[in-house]
């Protein structure tokens, strides 16, 4: 399978002891993590684990209680909403339920962002790049579709066209494969893989389907109730004895 | 005993839980002065915004107001013509229209109008993380959805009402002529005869606040709606009842402060 396992440059995300309770529940609990350049770290873990308030807490959708994330060697608990606006040009997310603008056609979702913040582009050059990007994801013939008339590969595949329209140099997707059928599932594998390997992008990727974890990984970490109970390769927790991380592998 | 106690916690944690809703609201409110004024401005989502609330709500303000000029005048010809003083109802209903039914009536058609659509439609992009799409993507939500969506109420009512006032007048022309014979101009120089600037122009300050409070309201229960499509309905809902009730108290309060001008 894809082996390229980048050498560790520098890490562009280090997030230490994070933790987070809502109410009374905790749902992550000193999480210590780090995103390399180039990485795709997956992150795996049950239904409920606290996948997605980890990476809300990354894009500063959810702020933490304790600990501090650290991106670009910049303090997530120190920024105004400018710079944290400032480094979130710098990252894509990709949402588990794509969350397009469902008032919007595909053409205006994916100007969207371009015309806000990049406004010195013209009308013309806005389009050929929306067509470009759509051609990417190969799904040019749905541009001028409502997002209501779009499948969920569709969608998914939308979503992550808009968020690459800004460039960003990280990307975070919260279960890209979800709900996908495995053909659909390899295209957006195809296409994570291609986005990495094309543009360099690091990328943190959320998901509990272990297919998509063995083909995108270069390093894999597993959360149980909050806290990272494994990490390493994918073959090398394959062949790990640890109970938790055979049942998890077993089970799916 | 034991339900007394429980009454009491309840009825403590319902007032607590009102305290924190109304400072969240105040909040909600003072932000949208600080973003509007913060540029840049979105010209063109404010526009459409207008042209959404205000607009597209004219038909149903017109055909309201249309029968509320008519209803007024006939229901009260009979009581005037009881003091012969059949002459004095142009005047009445303009006053009574421009001061206090236009504005109301309108702003209470609006609240069900746009502030269930607002309740509604940010609810709908709150549950589905569209917001949260925009805060990622770095567009200030905020500003570009409940600024421009405020903006548009509080421009658009006070001129809905005028529109309003226009066509309730001319409707009681209409009522007016069935039993009587008046001509457009004879009617009326005898409505604006009877009105003076302290009617007017309290009547469409109020209406500002109306707009705003109308916008405020539905934009916030929307943008705030958390917990599955059930709170979609449940924000439109509550953007309704909440904007119409505080109709009236703003209402109450402008009567009271133009009483003692
Ligand atoms: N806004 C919130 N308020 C209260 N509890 C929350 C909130 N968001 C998440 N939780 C709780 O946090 C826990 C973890 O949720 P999270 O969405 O992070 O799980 P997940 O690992 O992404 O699961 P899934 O794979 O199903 O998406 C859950 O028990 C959930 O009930
Ligand atoms: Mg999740």
């Amino acid at each position: 399978m894809q082996n390229f396992r980048l050498v560790a440059t520098d890490n562009i995300v280090k997030i230490s002891s994070l933790k987070k309770s809502f109410d009374s529940i905790t749902v992550l609990n000193d999480i210590n993590l780090n995103i390399s350049e180039g990485e795709n770290l997956v992150v795996l873990g049950k239904s409920g684990a606290g996948k997605s308030t980890l990476i809300r807490c990354l894009i500063g959708l959810i702020k933490p209680d304790e600990g501090e994330i650290c991106i670009f060697g910049k303090k997530m608990s120190e920024i105004s909403y400018e710079e944290l606006n400032e480094l979130r040009l710098k990252m894509g997310f990709l949402f588990q339920n794509s969350a397009l603008y469902d008032s919007m056609s595909v053409r205006q979702n994916l100007a969207f962002p371009l015309r806000r913040h990049k406004k010195e582009y013209s009308k013309d050059q806005v389009d050929l790049m929306v067509e470009d990007m759509l051609e990417h994801v190969g799904l040019k013939g749905a541009i001028d579709k409502m997002p209501a008339e779009l499948s969920g590969g569709m969608s998914k595949r939308i979503g992550l066209a808009r968020t690459l329209m800004l460039n960003p140099a990280i990307m975070l997707y919260d279960e890209p494969t979800g709900g996908l059928d495995t053909v659909t599932a390899k295209e957006i594998i195809q296409l994570i893989l291609d986005l990495q390997k094309r543009k360099k992008i690091s990328s943190l990727i959320i998901t509990h389907d272990l297919a998509c974890a063995r083909m995108t990984a270069d390093r894999i970490v597993m959360i149980k109730e909050g806290s990272i109970v494994a990490e390493g390769t994918y073959e090398e927790l394959e062949k790990s004895k640890d109970e938790g991380i055979c049942s998890y592998l077993e089970k799916s | 005993m034991e339900t007394a106690r429980h009454n009491r916690n309840r009825t403590i944690s319902l007032t607590r839980k009102w305290m924190t809703d109304t400072g969240d609201f105040l909040l909600f409110t003072l932000r949208y002065f600080r973003e509007l004024i913060k540029p840049p401005f979105e010209w063109r989502e404010t526009i459409y915004q207008c042209y959404k609330s205000g607009y597209t709500s004219l038909p149903l303000v017109g055909i309201t107001a249309f029968i509320m000029g008519l209803v007024l005048t006939l229901q009260s010809r009979p009581s005037l013509s009881v003091f012969g003083a059949e002459s004095l109802l142009p005047g009445m209903v303009s006053v009574s229209v421009v001061r206090e039914i236009g504005p109301v009536i309108t702003a209470l058609i609006c609240a069900g109008k746009i502030g269930s659509r607002m309740g509604a439609e940010l609810g709908a992009m709150r549950v589905t993380e569209q917001i949260d799409a925009m805060e990622v993507s770095a567009i200030n939500p905020y500003k570009y959805l409940v600024v421009t969506r405020v903006t548009s109420t509080t421009l658009m009512l006070p001129l809905l009402v005028v529109v309003a006032d226009a066509i309730s007048l001319f409707a009681s022309f209409i009522a007016v002529n069935i039993h009587a014979d008046v001509s457009l101009l004879q009617f009326f120089s005898q409505a604006m005869e009877k009105l003076s600037y302290k009617d007017v122009m309290p009547a469409l300050i109020k209406s500002v606040f109306f707009g705003f409070a109308i916008g405020t309201i539905g934009c916030y229960k929307g943008f705030n709606a958390a917990g599955g499509t059930a709170s979609v309905g449940k924000a439109a809902n509550t953007a309704v009842i909440v904007s119409s009730l505080s109709i009236f108290i703003i209402d109450l309060i402008t009567v009271q402060i133009t009483d003692l001008l």
